[in-house]
């Protein structure tokens, strides 16, 4: 795991002292409430419904146990116990008081950890594989590029000041579990034909309101051109954004209005320019990162127990089905503990449960956490010998709910519980439809299924890449939500299809309870996932089953 | 009147041949220095290299395309003395100098608002430095 070393301390700190000062010149005047906006949303502060917001960064979704526990400790103090992992590997703090933050910084400074560029029209946290170093699948750790590109975009002078936020992806692996086609840069770690590492560079990619997937700017961009690239394309972006129109303001909206071509080449051109002042030295300093990232020293021990454990006790077998993913070591497994307890908000994770999760880590799990942007959180080296321990420890901190990539797995963002811009709640409705199918016993019938929730137009809850998205608008003062099917976040990304109109907040869980029953109904057999039948066979059946009075109407 | 900031603090304009816009005739006896929007044409920056003074406006400090075209400039090889003018806050001062400008033009107002000890603040704008030591 990367840590600091003294010049990433020094700034972490300079830049605790600066936010500090900038928070005595807001009160004293020196900054208008206009200044100080950027300079808090770059340091990760939010103004919320009800209080300001801290948004703290886990940078490509990794951390230890003692930074958890930090995490925790910073809950405990400064805000009500508890704090909430979001869809882009940060966590937030929902009630924290101005003059506490500069403290809260400097607690995360001392565990190496920040808030800078969370929040704002600046590049974001750049977000990887949480099963980055460990899934069975993986070509290439994606973390060394995540945290070299963390320190080329912090304090980027010329890009402090966007027409918009900018969001960073990388992925190390075919599978692409970090959503990179709808980020403003998405990056593929690949080979060449001559096996020299690089990258497919995808630009142009988000959800929001205009949903759209990226695309391929340059097929093989050489490993060592990676900055210079990404700095060529932020350059131009920074002069061609729209400025007047914030929803217009996007890069993909750039991409879209000027044409892919004419990016490309003006891109390329930069790059040309910006090139030579990047000497090689980043490459060095790329293989020092790489070391810090060096695999765990694997335990060798006998795994005849996890199997006689799965046979003894279904419940644990449950969670083994559902909770885990091949490892490379074939000996271990990648845990994943779920922030979704039937009924709870998603995502969010008490003070007692991030120490829980810490202690375990540090016994079982060489010390490693991370966090999802599904809003769970990893365990990324768990021996099998010890999963049923795991389990047992997991069940007395109350987080050995099994339900990862199910019905119940919902991402949801917070919605009109916390967010000034919601439409719609949208936490409410996660947990009544978690509670409805923990009711239903079904969901482990069902399979793999993605529901994702937004609420409002703006969609941090991704809902137009879940296999059934919920987006909850606002209709003349009444919660409306709409249903979007066949979106998939994965390498074959693709935007739902809105089905028809919207249900009242009443209606909406039945609706989805209709539409599961139908999928079940419909499904060739007990294999076919929710998304292989619709695709399969469309959205027509799909419909009529959400809408069964007006299906009734064409048959009549 | 307005204030030039600059590593060691606050001083009066020095600057005496004036400014015209990139598109008007040049004067004969001084080598006026340039004036560019922040929504210049990149393309425009390539004729400039040789002029004596070019000053990007920012009217609004969150209009950050100012930066962006420093660094530009400063990577064709324009040599000359470089000013950002308008509202630009201590808090960017760093971002500025980094960019490649040399000094921030700022009316009496922002100068009475923001004081000289709160950009003095960022004359250290080369230390903690990612971008110039990813570049080695
Ligand atoms: S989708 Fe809308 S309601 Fe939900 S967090 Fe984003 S802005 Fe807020």
């Amino acid at each position: 795991m990367y840590t600091y070393n003294d010049f990433d301390e020094a700034f972490v700190l300079e830049r605790v002292a600066q936010f500090r000062g900038q928070v005595e010149r807001r009160i004293d005047g020196s900054l208008t409430e206009d200044e100080f906006k950027p300079l808090r949303l770059m340091n990760g502060l939010y103004l919320q419904l009800h209080a300001y917001m801290l948004r703290v960064a886990i940078p490509y979704g990794t951390l230890n146990s003692g930074q958890m526990r930090q995490l925790a400790f910073i809950a405990d103090k400064w805000d009500k116990g508890y704090g909430h992992f979001t869809t882009r590997q940060n966590i937030q703090y929902n009630w924290p008081k101005l003059n506490d933050v500069p403290d809260m910084l400097e607690a995360l400074a001392d565990v190496g950890m920040h808030a800078i560029q969370t929040s704002g029209n600046t590049i974001r946290n750049v977000t990887a594989d949480h099963f980055a170093g460990a899934a069975a699948d993986e070509i290439a750790d994606p973390r060394p590029i995540a945290e070299l590109l963390r320190q080329w975009s912090t304090d980027h002078p010329e890009f402090q000041f966007l027409p918009r936020k900018f969001k960073i992806a990388v992925t190390g692996s075919p599978n692409d579990r970090a959503v990179t086609k709808a980020h403003d840069i998405g990056l593929r770690m690949v080979r060449n034909d001559a096996g020299e590492a690089g990258f497919e560079v995808v630009v142009g990619g988000g959800l929001g309101r205009t949903p759209m997937i990226g695309k391929v700017i340059r097929d093989f961009l050489p490993q060592e051109d990676l900055l210079a690239y990404c700095e060529a394309i932020v350059s131009v972006y920074n002069l061609l954004g729209r400025r007047d129109n914030k929803y217009k303001a996007r890069i993909k909206i750039t991409v879209h209005e000027n044409g892919l071509e004419t990016i490309r080449e003006k891109v390329e051109a930069r790059f040309a320019q910006i090139r030579d002042g990047f000497t090689g030295f980043d490459q060095q300093l790329l293989a020092q990162i790489e070391q810090h990232f060096a695999e765990p020293s694997y335990k060798s021990a006998k795994t005849d127990g996890y199997e006689a454990a799965r046979l003894a006790n279904p419940a644990f077998r449950s969670w083994t089905d559902t909770n885990l993913t091949a490892h490379k070591n074939d000996d271990y497994a990648i845990v994943s503990i779920s922030i979704k307890k039937h009924g709870h908000t998603p995502g969010d994770a008490s003070s007692d449960q991030m120490r829980a999760i810490a202690d375990i880590a540090e016994t079982f799990g060489h010390n490693e956490i991370r966090i999802s942007h599904e809003q769970n959180v990893i365990l990324p080296h768990v021996h099998k010998a010890d999963l049923n321990l795991v389990y047992q420890a997991l069940r007395k901190a109350d987080l050995a709910t099994a339900n990862i990539g199910l019905v119940s797995d919902i991402i949801a963002c917070p919605g009109m519980d916390y967010c000034a811009l919601a439409t719609a709640r949208s936490i409410p409705i996660a947990q009544e439809i978690a509670t409805r199918f923990e009711e239903l016993k079904m969901e482990h019938e069902v399979g793999p299924l993605k529901i994702k929730i937004s609420g409002c137009i703006n969609a941090c809850g991704h809902h137009h890449v879940g296999h059934i998205g919920i987006l909850g608008l606002d209709r003349a003062g009444v919660e409306n939500y709409q249903i979007t099917l066949g979106g998939d976040g994965s390498e074959d990304a693709t935007i739902g299809e809105r089905a028809g109109p919207g249900f009242s907040a009443d209606e909406i869980v039945p609706a989805i309870e209709r539409l599961i029953k139908g999928y079940v109904a419909i499904r060739q057999d007990d294999e076919e996932t929710f998304l292989q039948a619709y695709r399969r066979l469309g959205p027509a059946p799909f419909k009529d089953i959400l809408y069964p009075e007006k299906a009734e109407k064409n048959a009549a | 009147m307005s204030v030039i900031v600059t590593d060691t603090g606050f001083a009066a304009d020095d600057w005496k041949c004036g400014f015209r816009a990139v598109e008007g005739s040049p004067a004969n006896d001084c080598p006026e220095g340039i004036d560019l929007a922040s929504d210049t044409d990149p393309a425009t920056l390539v004729g400039l290299t040789n002029a004596a003074m070019i000053r990007v406006d920012f009217p609004s400090f969150a209009d950050g395309r100012g930066f962006t075209l420093a660094t530009r400039l400063r990577q064709l090889g324009y040599k000359g003395r470089l000013r950002a003018k308008g509202h630009v806050i201590a808090d960017q001062y760093a971002m500025a100098r980094r960019s490649g400008f040399d000094e921030v033009e700022i009316d009496d107002d922002l100068a009475a608002r923001q004081p000289e000890d709160q950009w003095l603040r960022r004359s250290n704008w080369q230390g903690h430095n990612y971008q110039a030591r990813l570049r080695g």
